[in-house]
């Protein structure tokens, strides 16, 4: 589904990603770990063109991605953020409605209605009509999640998506993640939560120093990890 | 002369009021007229700038042009005095016009603008960076993601600088007086040259200044309050 092929972004003179190479097949659900400060956010932004790549190719459907057609791109790559950036100046309702209403998918009547399915089943309908600033971190980061479901994405790319929430909050955004990847969402998470990836993922990836140092199922991954660097990571982490 | 003839003399003899309620009415069609044109101007400077600065990758030429014509705008205009600017458009690009008091609408509003300019720009960069990459991660086009996501927050978050470059607008209508506009000050000038009194007639008008600036203070902040609506928690 999404192919990436030497990869490479460079800020000034600091090397971040240095050749990536990564194909990301329907269904999997895809961990990435490492380091901070190892590139992988930044690997996630570059797939949308949010950090513009300095080399390399990126591929979706066997159609190579570059900045003429992003925002149709964009509309087929969920983008779930660490900070969930939901519009402050718009009811949850309308922060879910907007883009698809705005690229024609939907009409406001038909996108209302799907917004009202996506928050029912997340529990939150009675929150369609307030503003994000009475919502919890976590009922923010899930309706994040959800307005880009709304969205009908091919796939969802999550930038650590836990790590500005309270402790006991993390627990209901992966639990929305987890079923999300069994119904067979294609998802590229970035995140720190271990359990999550052991649990979820059928791939776990290391990045360090620019480049994808490991790539294995999770077992392999966390019971056999072949690099050094890996291993001193799991051990710091675990 | 008496303190109560004084002030008979400058306010009610020949129904003089009404002379000053005639300059209150100018000062602020100049007020609106330059308040219009400044935003409008401000707006379009900041918009295009923001644009030019949050280019990625390889610049437009174009837009790089612009942006530079627009920088030499904001930085002459707000690098010189607005009374010589005010002379200036009078007595030399605007030398046979009569209507003084169009011409300094015109010149307010040119000089509001390159203020607002920059309050609104200051604005539009204040909105975190996270919200654009959001509306563009939907799917949504720089523009759409201006209109709907960034400029009603930066409205929200300019706003009460904006009701400051408004209040000193209306008070620097009274400049206009001398190329020759008919607002406020002029009534006064033209009272006092008749009576010889300065006290009453700048006294009156420093009152009627105070008055409308403090009746616009409050609207501004009921305005500013319906719009934090939405940081209610």
């Amino acid at each position: 589904m999404i192919d990436v092929k030497g990869l490479k972004k460079q800020f000034d003179d600091h090397m971040v990603l240095d050749g990536i190479d990564l194909s990301v097949e329907k269904g999997d659900v895809i961990c990435i770990v490492g380091p901070s400060g190892c590139g992988k956010s930044t690997f996630l932004r570059c797939l949308t063109h949010l950090e513009e790549p300095t080399g390399g190719e990126i591929y979706l459907d066997g159609e190579l991605i570059t900045d003429r057609q992003i925002d149709d791109i964009r509309a087929r790559m969920g983008m779930v953020f660490q900070h969930f950036n939901l519009f402050p100046n718009m009811t949850v309702r309308k922060n879910i409605t907007l883009a698809p209403v705005q690229r024609k998918m939907m009409t406001q009547k038909e996108a209302d209605a799907e917004a009202e399915r996506l928050l029912e089943r997340i529990g939150l309908l009675e929150k369609a009509d307030v503003y994000p600033a009475m919502l919890s971190g976590g009922q923010k980061q899930r309706i994040a999640i959800v307005r880009a479901l709304a969205m009908k994405p091919d796939v969802l790319l999550f930038d650590e998506p836990t790590s500005a929430l309270d402790p006991e909050m993390v627990g209901e955004v992966l639990q929305l993640m987890q079923d999300l990847a069994r119904e067979g969402m294609t998802m590229v998470v970035v995140t720190h939560e271990m359990g999550f990836a052991r649990e979820v993922a059928n791939r776990v990836i290391f990045i360090d120093e620019g480049i994808i140092k490991e790539d294995e199922p999770p077992e392999e991954f966390f019971a056999h990890p072949k690099n050094q660097r890996l291993q001193d990571f799991l051990s710091k982490v675990l | 002369m008496s303190v109560s003839e004084k002030f008979y003399q400058a306010f009610l003899y020949n129904d003089r009021w009404l002379q000053y309620l005639r300059g209150v009415g100018t000062t602020l069609l100049v007020t609106v007229i330059a308040l219009a044109i400044g935003i409008v101007i401000g707006t379009v400077v900041a918009l295009i700038r923001t644009a030019h600065d949050q280019q990625k990758g390889q610049r437009h030429p174009l837009l790089s042009a612009v942006n530079v014509i627009l920088q030499i705008y904001v930085t002459v205009i707000r690098g010189t005095p607005m009374m010589v600017q005010l002379l200036i458009m009078a007595m030399v690009i605007f030398a046979s016009s009569r209507n003084f008091t169009l011409v300094g609408a015109l010149t307010l509003g040119i000089n509001s603008g390159a203020y607002v300019a920059e309050i609104v720009r200051g604005g539009l960069m204040a909105v975190d960076s996270g919200q654009m990459e959001a509306g563009r991660s939907l799917g949504l086009n720089y523009i759409t993601t201006m209109r709907f996501v960034i400029i009603p927050q930066a409205i929200k978050a300019v706003l009460p600088a904006l009701g400051n470059e408004f209040i000193i607008l209306l008070k620097d209508t009274s400049l206009i007086t001398f190329i020759g506009g008919k607002e406020l000050l002029y009534a006064a000038q033209g009272i006092m040259n008749r009576t010889y009194e300065a006290m009453f007639p700048l006294l009156i008008v420093a009152g009627m200044y105070l008055i409308l600036v403090m009746i616009f203070t409050w609207l501004l902040g009921k305005f500013e309050r319906k719009l934090r609506q939405s940081d209610r928690r």
